[in-house]
């Protein structure tokens, strides 16, 4: 042990890269990647260069720290290396669907399309306001069913639930997770036939089956948040003689809300984009119906995939309104994320970490 | 490791010494409330049932008719019908997994544990921002964007790894293939599994960090050591939730895939076997009679399959719960 440490150089001086080290390395594997993808595959593209570049950085990188720094701190490195790839990666996508998004959404992004519905609209022009009506109409019936189910759900699942029963709706809120968003559709259609007879499709249904994908969703999120609350302040307001449900409203609610409610609001954001249950129970059509209980309603992301799939003779125009109507649905969500954020942000309670 | 202190579990009266216990007050609100709750938790196991019955039992036409008459009214005699698309769900699935969890839990840490903590929030929600893109936006950009910037590496991987089963055939034109349909599908379930997985990994105990730093791990042990086994269950359970989600994936799959009816395990070509959720999606509007129950009666398979993913999630977490101490 001795030996080891009299012959091993000081570890806090000695055995470190410079600081510039990492930056100097991945710059030279980049340009050696350039290279080697011009000589390789003739013309020069940036993607497979990146590429190259990238994947002959790690074991460059693992083999320079491991000759000056040791195997452990070179495990350590490519450790880091590889969880920073995993994020430059998945901003990838998101990049380049944000930018095409925008770019193609942009050209018809303007008062006609928030003012006009699709009704006898041939090639260009027309809007998508039929399609906002719906979107409002169902999300919002939805949600006024899902809310309260869920939360009173993952209450007593939380506070009140033991045995059997409490087993076994945590086990089927997981099965309902799971449910494909399209067999939920399915589901409201075959209650809406055996109800109001075959081919019934309105906004109610459409809503139905949103709320069957949002209740798990809203359970699952609150639920966790509610084990997370510490049972010293459960204990405590019992010990002030406060009653169960009192407890509940005033002291472990308020702890958990700032998370109740952006899990509520991910949930929103999750369904106004849900597109194949809407197909089936709500239908298409090109007019404005505020009616939830008669016709078909238009909904946004419905209204996306219908000018993307069924394109008249100038497809381009067809296209520009599916470019848009997916714009204007990004920042529908956007907002709702946001507003989310600073919901639970403002209502947060004060914790160490 | 394991031994996560509990507090007392539950606070129950205790009774009295004195031999006449005091009578616990049963309060109207405490009545309301806990009768709410326990309806809404019911309610739940209602909607559940209603969903499989009210399936099932528009379903049953598919199911009985012979198939003569299916040949002519219907798509065909139900299972060699559904076959082909119930192997396109599990096979584009499974490479989304492929994929997506690597990734995702590498981002996962990357939020909960490298980056800066001032730069963790916005990360954070640049994930989250891709968790909320709705899914035809994602098929319009499968589509349109992504199918047409890989198919040069598609015809790559053909000529290069050709011998690779997979990767055989002849590559498609257009890139619209099963693994472009897998790349977005991966995208998709990507968000959800670095969520929840970020949500466990912060909450692994800061003791169990802070003592493995002070042993002098380097960050990267100190993840093996205490971070992963901590949110083994967890990490088990989100990525169930995204092959959950991978499964019953409609539009991304409708979008991007101009599917057919062959059971294959070539990825790169353009007779890919479509998904059953994108079958249902594109079939359904122009559907009637026999073929709508045909539809919903794939809906209940793919109901059935996807209920099988979950039960298999529930035993793995079952069996993980204790060791880990997540929950």
């Amino acid at each position: 042990m001795t030996t080891l440490a009299t012959t091993r150089p000081n570890p806090l001086t000695a055995g470190q890269l410079p600081r510039g080290a990492v930056w100097v390395t991945l710059a030279g594997c980049l340009i050696v990647g350039g290279v080697l993808d011009t000589l390789l595959l003739a013309p020069f593209n940036l993607g497979p260069s990146l590429f190259f570049g990238a994947v002959l950085f790690l074991p460059v990188m693992y083999g320079l720290s491991r000759a000056v720094e040791g195997r452990r701190t070179a495990a350590d490195r490519t450790a880091t290396h590889l969880i920073a790839g995993a994020f430059v990666v998945t901003l990838l996508p998101l990049a380049s669907l944000v930018w095409e998004t925008l770019s193609n959404g942009i050209a018809r992004f303007d008062a006609q399309f928030f003012t006009w519905s699709m009704r006898n609209v041939i090639g260009d022009g027309g809007g998508a306001l039929h399609a906002i009506y719906g979107t409002l109409i169902v999300t919002g019936i939805a949600s006024i069913i899902a809310v309260p189910i869920g939360l009173m759900c993952a209450i007593y699942l939380v506070e009140y639930g033991r045995g059997a029963l409490s087993r076994s709706i945590t086990f089927f809120v997981d099965v309902m997770t799971g449910i494909p968003s399209i067999v939920a559709g399915l589901f409201a259609y075959a209650l809406m036939t055996m109800l109001l007879g075959p081919g019934t499709i309105n906004g109610l249904s459409g809503a139905l089956a949103l709320s069957v994908l949002m209740i798990p969703i809203v359970v699952r999120s609150t639920e966790e948040l509610l084990r997370v609350v510490p049972n010293e302040l459960r204990e405590a307001s019992y010990a002030l003689g406060v009653p169960k449900w009192r407890t509940i409203v005033a002291v472990v609610l308020p702890t958990a809300l700032s998370g109740i409610v952006s899990g509520v609001i991910l949930a929103v954001a999750r369904i106004i984009g849900e597109t194949a249950p809407l197909m089936i129970a709500a239908g298409f059509t090109n007019s404005i119906n505020t009616d939830p209980l008669h016709n078909p309603m238009m909904t946004l992301p419905v209204f996306v995939y219908d000018q993307y799939a069924h394109p008249g003779v100038e497809r381009e125009f067809y296209n520009e309104r599916a470019w848009t109507g997916a714009l204007t649905l990004i920042l529908l969500v956007m907002a709702l994320n946001l507003i989310g954020r600073v919901i639970a942000k403002r209502f947060a309670p004060k914790s160490g970490r | 490791m394991s031994s996560v202190t509990r507090s007392t579990q539950e606070v129950t009266p205790t009774p009295s010494l004195q031999g006449r216990p005091p009578r616990a007050l049963r309060r109207l609100g405490d009545r309301v409330f806990g009768g709410l709750s326990t309806g809404s938790g019911i309610t739940i196991l209602v909607i559940l049932a209603a969903v499989a019955g009210f399936l099932l039992i528009q379903a049953i036409p598919a199911l009985t008719t012979s198939p003569e008459v299916l040949l002519q009214q219907g798509y065909g005699p139900f299972w060699s019908w559904i076959l082909p698309f119930a192997w396109g769900t599990i096979w584009s699935s499974f490479w989304a997994l492929l994929m997506a969890v690597p990734v995702a839990i590498g981002v996962a840490l990357c939020i909960s544990h490298y980056a800066p903590r001032r730069l963790a929030g916005t990360l954070g929600y640049v994930i989250d921002l891709l968790a909320a893109v709705p899914s035809v936006v994602f098929g319009l950009w499968g589509s349109i964007v992504l199918a047409t910037a890989v198919q040069p590496l598609w015809l790559w991987l053909n000529t290069h790894l050709g011998w690779i089963p997979f990767f055989s055939g002849q590559v498609s034109g257009t890139g619209r293939t099963l693994l472009t349909a897998s790349i977005v599908l991966a995208v998709m379930i990507l968000p959800i599994i670095t969520a929840l997985c970020r949500e466990i990994f912060i909450q692994t105990p800061i003791l169990h960090e802070e003592a493995a730093l002070a042993l002098g791990a380097t960050r990267w042990e100190m993840v093996k050591m205490t971070v992963l086994p901590f949110a083994r269950a967890g990490i088990v359970s989100s990525v169930m939730l995204g092959l959950g989600r991978a499964l019953g994936e409609t539009m991304a799959v409708a979008m991007v895939l101009s599917g057919s009816r062959e059971i294959t395990v070539k990825v790169l070509t353009s007779q890919n076997p479509n998904t059953i959720a994108a079958v249902i999606a594109q079939n359904f509007p122009e559907a009637y009679g026999l073929k709508t129950s045909e539809l919903i009666a794939g809906g209940l398979v793919l109901f059935v399959i996807t209920l099988l993913v979950n039960m298999a999630a529930r035993l793995i977490v079952g069996r993980y719960k204790d060791l880990s101490g997540a929950n």
